[in-house]
């Protein structure tokens, strides 16, 4: 076989090309096991309660944030606390959803007062939304507290007002609600959580 | 906790990736993991669907109900499929049984076969990873966008997002690989999903499905189909002769034209593309082009 000059050079050129399409096309680095970084393992760790059912579910909120002052923590992943005697770690969907609840733009912060008449809800502080709540509760009691009823049997009892507490409370807070309910001569007295 | 199974290896080792021949050399022994779905306890509450959106940061749009009268859906449903941002959906159906109206629930998702037909299918190399523990995972990095998995996947789950990368339930893996269970089995309220060992998971189905035929469900079985050579999910089926109204296919395996054209024909196909290749230059560098009778002479630099 005669290769002249030119025909020598086409051959490496050719051999050079062979070798890199094959190095493309046939990789023989080593793969190894790559895996999603889990995403709560650098959080923080808040017990907390589900607010929404009387079954008061604990739960695990997971933020992210060093706690400094100049910063706000930021809840990325709520779940079942383990732990807690009531659910075990498990959620239902509301439950299980509580992150993006916490998080909703449309979610109630601060007190809104719409007055008689007005179409229009406005933000009013804390006292003052307090102190607007226990006027209402102590006119309403003045005014239709019974002190007999028609048998002219004594029962100071005040029918008009529902008392209704939430899920979160513990027992202490419970049972504060219980002697204020009593204290104002309610009957209808509920809380969540009495299942 | 059975005897048989190692079960001390924490961590991932990688059992099989797609296109590439067996990369592991692990001597260690891994467990096999197994999700058990009990049917039978489900309740459709679907919490197992909302946790593993909150865990994988998923925002699917909300079906509105002009939606769910338009496309005909039982008003169950969250969503009529499966979608790229949608990695498991309950579906529900309602049939006339031997036993009278019955509802019936499934938890639908990627089954994390033992033999997985998308890695079988998949061309790129290492797109599709199976882990030792039996989990079936995407590196999008490596996927080439060529929709083969879904074909090669017996159970319709892939879907695509506008890039054409799939997107599937990964079994948490970030989470398996810390220790904790995936989400779905975390949140599920009635003891329906339970995780662990996967023989472990078939000896606690096999009980399940004794005590339902013990109450009158004679049909009830254990889905673990061995066409795929088991898979990562196994559910108990009270109504067992209603597979398919389950929405679960009744014996599915891996599609053996995948088999042929990933092994035999891809050989013969690689073989007669590179002859081809290297037999035009030979012939190119040793007689030069072909000279075609009575036309001009060609160049002969441009070789």
């Amino acid at each position: 076989m005669d290769i002249s000059r030119r025909g020598f050079l086409k051959l490496s050129a050719g051999s050079l090309g062979a070798g890199l399409v094959g190095g493309l096309g046939f990789d023989l680095t080593q793969a190894h096991a790559r895996v999603r970084e889990l995403k709560i393992a650098k959080a923080k760790v808040t017990k907390s309660i589900c607010p929404y059912c009387s079954v008061s579910c604990g739960i695990l909120a997971y933020s992210l944030s060093d706690g400094a002052m100049n910063v706000k923590d930021r809840i990325i992943h709520i779940e079942g606390n383990p732990d807690d005697p009531i659910n075990r770690g498990t959620l239902c969907p509301k439950g299980a959803t509580l992150r993006d609840f916490v998080n909703a733009p449309d979610r109630l912060t601060k007190p809104l007062y719409r007055p008689a008449g007005s179409s229009e809800w406005k933000e009013i502080s804390w006292d003052e939304a307090i102190e607007k709540f226990a006027r209402w509760v102590k006119d309403t009691r003045d005014r239709t507290f019974v002190h007999k009823d028609r048998a002219g049997r004594i029962v100071n009892r005040c029918d008009s007002i529902i008392w209704a507490v939430g899920s979160p409370l513990g027992n202490e807070e419970g049972w504060l609600m219980v002697k204020i309910g009593i204290a104002l001569g309610l009957s209808a007295r509920e809380t969540q959580a009495t299942i | 906790m059975s005897t048989l199974t190692t079960g001390g290896t924490v961590g991932l080792g990688v059992r099989r990736l797609s296109a590439t021949k067996e990369p592991d050399t692990s001597i260690k022994s891994y467990p096999e993991l197994a999700i058990l779905v009990d049917i039978s306890a489900c309740i459709g509450c679907k919490a197992c669907e909302a946790a593993c959106q909150q865990w994988h940061d998923l925002t699917p749009p909300i079906m509105t109900p002009e939606e769910v009268v338009r496309r005909k859906i039982a008003g169950y449903q969250s969503h009529p499929d499966l979608r790229p941002d949608l990695f498991m959906l309950m579906r529900f159906n309602e049939v006339e049984t031997s036993k009278g109206f019955a509802w019936l629930i499934t938890k639908y998702q990627c089954m994390h076969c033992r033999e997985p037909g998308c890695l079988i299918a998949c061309p790129a190399p290492g797109a599709v990873i199976q882990y030792q523990n039996g989990v079936v995972d995407f590196d999008h990095s490596k996927c080439i966008g060529c929709k083969m998995c879904l074909v090669g996947c017996p159970f319709d789950v892939p879907r695509y997002d506008t890039n054409n990368k799939p997107w599937k339930c990964n079994f948490c893996i970030d989470r398996v690989e810390a220790g904790l269970e995936p989400a779905c089995v975390k949140t599920c309220p009635t003891n329906c999903l339970t995780f662990g060992l996967k023989e472990d998971m078939v000896e606690k189905g096999k009980k399940i499905v004794e005590g339902l035929k013990k109450r009158g469900y004679e049909n009830a079985t254990l889905y673990d189909p061995p066409g795929v050579n088991g898979t990562g999910y196994i559910y108990v089926l009270p109504h067992g002769d209603h597979v398919k109204d389950y929405n679960l296919p009744e014996n599915p395996s891996v599609d053996a034209s995948i088999g042929l054209w990933k092994g035999p024909l891809k050989t013969i196909g690689s073989i007669a593309l590179w002859g081809a290749l290297i037999g035009a230059f030979l012939q190119l560098i040793l007689w030069g082009p072909i000279k075609v009778l009575g036309g001009k002479e060609e160049k002969r630099e441009e070789g």
